[in-house]
C-alpha cells in the first residue's frame, strides 16, 4: 500500500525558500500571493497492514525533524 | 590521548580534523560510518564537516541514524568529548545531543567566508584557551547554518552559559547570532565555523589551533 507523508516546517519557523518563491511569484505579476511554505512529500510503499502508529514512528524517528518540522500522514482508506 | 574522527560517505573535513587533532598531540583513528564501535580508549570524537550521505532528507539526518551514531551517543552519554563542526553540528543536533536545528541560510546562498566571532564562555575545554570575550575569526562554509531554537530552550542555553560562540555580523540568520553551543556537561561542542581550517600559518590564520590545544590541556589536567 502507498502512504504519503507530507513534511512541512512548523508555523513560526521562517521558511526562506518559500519566501523566495512568494517574491518570485509577485515579480511575475501574480498579485495577492500572501505566503508560500515549501515542504516535502514522501511516498512510502509499505506492506499491507502497516499501522498508522508504525508510520508515525518512522516520521518521529527519521522522516521529520520534529524540532522544526511537522508532518501529516495520508493512509489509503480501509 | 585518543581522538576518533568519524567518516561518512560525503564527509570532506575528516582529514583536516585529524591533522588538527594530531597537531595538538592526539593519536587519531579514522572510524567508518558502518562500524558499530569506537576504538577502545577514545577520549574525543570528531564529527567532521562535509555533506554526509549527500545531505539527503535533511543535512545530517541519515548520519545521525548510522551504525556509528549509536556508539557516538554512548560515548557522549558516558561523558566523552565530542567536537562537531559544520555538518557535524547538523548531525549532533539531529541526534539530539545538542538542542535546536540548522536551517537553510536566511539569504538562501551557500556562504564560504571567514567571519569574526566572539567567544561567549571560557568554561569548557574547547574555549578555555581563547578566553571569554575573545574576538577571533574562523572560516565558515555552509548552506544550512541558520541555527533555530525555540524561545524557552534559548533562555535555558543562555542561563546555563552554553552559548560558546556568537557571530559579530550574523551571516546566516542564526537565532541570537549563535555560531556554537555546548551540551549541559560542556563536553559536546557543535559549531558552524571550522576551527580545523585555521590551525597553521598556511591556512592564513591560526585562531582554531587554541581549541585543539585547550582540549588536549583539559584532558591532561583531568588525567
Amino acid at each position: 500500500m502507498r502512504v504519503r507523508v507530507t513534511v512541512m516546517l512548523k508555523d513560526g519557523v521562517l521558511d526562506p525558500q518559500g519566501e523566495a518563491v512568494r517574491r518570485a511569484l509577485g515579480t511575475m505579476g501574480f498579485d495577492g500571493v500572501q505566503g508560500v511554505r515549501q515542504g516535502k512529500l514522501l511516498e512510502l510503499d509499505l506492506a499491507d497492514g502497516t499501522s498508522r502508529d508504525e508510520v508515525r514512528a518512522m516520521c518521529d524517528r527519521l522522516l521529520a525533524n520534529t524540532v522544526i518540522e511537522s508532518y501529516a500522514i495520508e493512509m489509503p482508506a480501509g | 590521548m585518543k581522538a576518533a574522527v568519524l567518516v561518512f560517505p560525503g564527509s570532506n573535513c575528516d582529514r583536516d580534523l585529524a591533522v588538527a587533532f594530531r597537531q595538538a598531540g592526539f593519536d587519531v583513528d579514522m572510524v567508518w560510518h558502518r562500524d558499530a564501535a569506537l576504538p577502545i580508549g577514545t577520549d574525543v570524537v570528531g564529527v567532521p564537516g562535509g555533506f554526509s550521505y549527500g545531505d539527503y532528507l535533511r543535512c545530517g539526518a541519515i548520519a545521525a541514524r548510522s551504525p556509528i551514531a549509536a556508539a557516538l551517543r554512548s560515548h557522549a552519554d558516558r561523558g566523552g568529548y565530542v567536537l562537531a563542526p559544520c555538518n557535524g553540528f547538523q548531525i549532533v543536533t539531529e541526534m539530539g545531543l545538542l538542542p535546536g536545528a540548522l536551517l537553510r541560510n536566511a539569504g538562501l546562498k551557500y556562504i564560504c567566508d571567514t567571519v569574526p566571532l566572539r567567544v561567549e564562555t571560557a568554561s569548557s575545554a574547547f574555549t578555555a584557551r581563547w578566553g571569554v570575550g575573545a574576538e577571533i575569526a574562523l572560516p565558515i562554509a555552509h548552506h544550512e547554518g541558520n541555527y533555530a531554537v525555540d524561545a524557552d530552550t534559548l533562555r535555558m542555553l543562555e542561563a546555563e552559559d552554553r552559548i560558546a560562540l556568537r557571530y559579530l555580523a550574523n551571516p546566516n540568520g542564526a537565532a541570537d547570532d549563535i555560531a556554537g553551543v555546548l551540551s549541559a556537561n560542556r563536553r559536546v561542542l557543535g559549531l558552524m565555523p571550522h576551527p580545523e581550517r585555521a590551525c597553521e600559518t598556511a591556512h592564513g590564520r591560526i585562531d582554531g589551533a587554541a581549541l585543539f590545544r585547550g582540549l588536549a590541556e583539559g584532558m591532561l589536567a583531568r588525567a
